[in-house]
């Protein structure tokens, strides 16, 4: 019995041995780190390093939390998460039914390969293109409303616009993504309710409520989960790129992971950038978690874990 | 096929928006190639534009003749594109093939501890200290490599789930009694069948190099370290960015289109994406699909 044990974790030996890159990259680019979350609760300094700096208690998170900075941070990042939710999924939504109903498939392709286009463009270079329709001097924007006898605007220093700029921006970036998956969903309905309900002469508007749209659920709630359990994440490029890093918009850009790497560079920032990111970290594993358990309440099947 | 008076007005209709919404997509990187071929003064005058008044290839003449940061930015980019994939394709696909086998003991432990990386995470600060000071790899290479992208646990699940369900069992069976050890099947099984998925991920994990700009943020402080996508960023507020390593005319900033030089290098830095996409366009929609499934 024994020998044989010992036969067969010979045999899997080589195996362990393929995990052990991987495993060591994960200890070092994850685990590690995440020992290292005791840095918000100490007075860092580079020459002490992490576990040697003095304890400073809960002091990070009360400088962080008695600035006017947390309230902001957290409400631009929940807030715009929930409008980049909405938008992009009744975008994605809408546009998945009309290019699944595109009879040529050669118009078909086209529409769904510009749409998934802007995902693959960095997002340095977005705002490089933002840049050219918003720039105070020379932007495409401020030369229509000049044209138009109107006065050029400030886009960099006012912050009016931003909200919808910055919903319009990620829309035109990640709307292809979510599109592609509801057109997966529903090229994989089956034809004949469609044409029982033709028969019946369900109007097309009919059709989408009662065939289409029950039957991509189990996809929107897929993709539900996955952006509400990051809702106290943001795309750091989008919102650092894109306003250029504009001081007088940061009480509309400033988001949790803007946040935490300006304090990062800022001198003595560190415990404050580190309490924030804390804070991001913690209660967005919560909102997973609890989020897939709602979900695993409610239909098991379409739970992540 | 012969459409209803109805079904071909909605047919009419979905095209025409659908066509806007097409229009939409593409206009704004028409743009930017537009800007990159107006003549400077034009932009400087005119501003950003459509339809320019004065055409000029200068930004692009700049680029060839004088640029050799923008080179040396865009080796660069190539090389750890190139690395970065092929190291990560190895370490995902090494580490994926044992977690699909059903009777690998601690298989569950494992898994988990690949898994649980995308739960939680130290964030910014502790992984900073750990890559800049204590591994030291800042203003190296492999800063653009190394932290955050070399491996994710998202797409070992993903690989992990194609072996399980698209390569028999069977045929690791029939492959130990032929007498092949577990790195024998790899090489000979598992790579080749698992082709279709080691493509997805490789594409997605080339994109995210190719477009990263955020290790660069962090880890780069060397003007002659600078990736395509760092060197962007580093120009929008400060086109010196570009002069301070011009070999043939430093300190004649006056000569640069300064503008629409920007506008070229941002051009020329997503040209590679516009060239691949058109062949590679069903493995990106395929890729996306997949992710959707979950692992």
């Amino acid at each position: 019995m024994k020998s044989k044990t010992l036969a067969k974790l010979k045999d899997y030996l080589p195996l362990y041995l393929m995990m052990i890159p991987g495993l060591a990259y994960l200890i070092i680019n994850n685990y590690i780190p995440m020992f290292g979350i005791v840095v918000a609760f100490k007075k860092f300094n580079v020459v002490d390093g992490i576990y040697r700096s003095p304890w400073n208690g809960l002091k990070n998170f009360e400088y962080l939390f008695t600035s006017n900075d947390a309230g902001t941070i957290i409400r631009n990042t929940m807030l715009y998460n929930v409008a980049f939710i909405i938008v992009n999924n009744v975008v994605g939504i809408i546009l998945a039914i009309m290019i699944c109903d595109v009879l040529h498939d050669s118009l078909k392709k086209l529409y769904q390969s510009s749409i998934l286009l802007p995902f693959l463009v960095s997002i340095v270079v977005v705002s490089y293109i933002v840049f050219a329709l918003l720039s105070h001097e020379n932007g495409m924007f401020n030369a229509i409303l000049k044209a138009s006898g109107k006065d050029p605007a400030q886009w960099y220093n006012d912050t009016t616009w931003w909200p919808l700029i910055l919903i319009v921006v990620n829309c035109w970036k990640g709307v292809g993504y979510g599109t592609l998956i509801y057109i997966a969903a529903i090229a994989g309905i089956d034809n004949s309710f469609y044409e029982a309900a033709e028969l019946d002469g369900a109007s097309k508007l009919q059709q989408i409520t009662h065939i289409t749209l029950p039957c991509i659920v189990p996809s929107i709630i897929t993709l539900m989960i996955m952006s509400v359990g990051r809702i106290f994440y943001s795309d750091f490029g989008l919102f650092y790129q894109v306003p250029q890093n504009s001081g007088s918009l940061y009480s509309v850009t400033n988001t949790i992971d803007t946040y935490v790497y300006r304090a990062l560079i800022a001198s003595g920032g560190i415990g404050r950038s580190s309490a924030a990111g804390v804070l991001q970290s913690v209660v967005g594993f919560v909102l997973v978690v609890s989020v897939n358990a709602l979900v695993r309440k409610i239909s098991k099947e379409n739970a992540i874990f | 096929m012969v459409l209803s008076k109805g079904s071909r007005i909605y047919q009419i209709i979905i095209n025409i928006v659908l066509l806007l919404v097409t229009l939409f997509m593409i206009l704004p990187l028409v743009l930017l190639f537009m800007s990159s071929v107006t003549d400077e003064n034009t932009l400087i005058v005119n501003g950003y534009s459509f339809f320019p008044a004065k055409f000029s290839l200068d930004a692009y003449r700049y680029i060839m003749t004088n640029s050799a940061t923008v080179f040396r930015a865009y080796g660069i980019t190539i090389l750890v594109t190139a690395v970065g994939t092929t190291l990560s394709i190895i370490m995902v696909t090494l580490m994926a093939f044992p977690l699909s086998l059903r009777d690998l003991p601690g298989r569950n432990v494992l898994s988990f501890l690949v898994f649980f990386t995308m739960l939680f995470n130290g964030g910014l600060v502790p992984t900073y200290i750990l890559w800049s000071s204590t591994i030291g790899i800042k203003n190296t290479i492999w800063a653009y490599i190394l932290p955050n992208f070399l491996m994710s646990a998202f797409n070992v699940i993903l690989v992990r789930t194609y072996f399980q369900s698209s390569i028999p069992y069977d045929l690791y069976e029939a492959a130990k009694i032929d007498g092949a050890n577990y790195p024998t099947i790899y090489w000979r099984v598992v790579l080749p069948l698992g082709k279709p998925i080691i493509v997805t991920i490789g594409l997605f994990t080339g994109l995210t190099y190719w477009n990263d700009w955020t290790n660069g943020l962090y880890y780069i402080t060397s003007s002659s370290m600078l990736s395509i996508q760092s060197l962007l960023n580093k120009m929008i507020q400060d086109i010196q960015a570009l002069s301070a390593l011009s070999t043939a005319d430093s300190g004649s900033l006056m000569n640069i289109p300064q503008v629409s030089i920007r506008m070229a290098i941002a051009f020329v830095a997503i040209l590679p994406i516009l060239i691949i996409y058109p062949f590679l366009q069903k493995y990106f929609a395929s890729g996306i699909m997949l992710g959707a499934v979950k692992g």
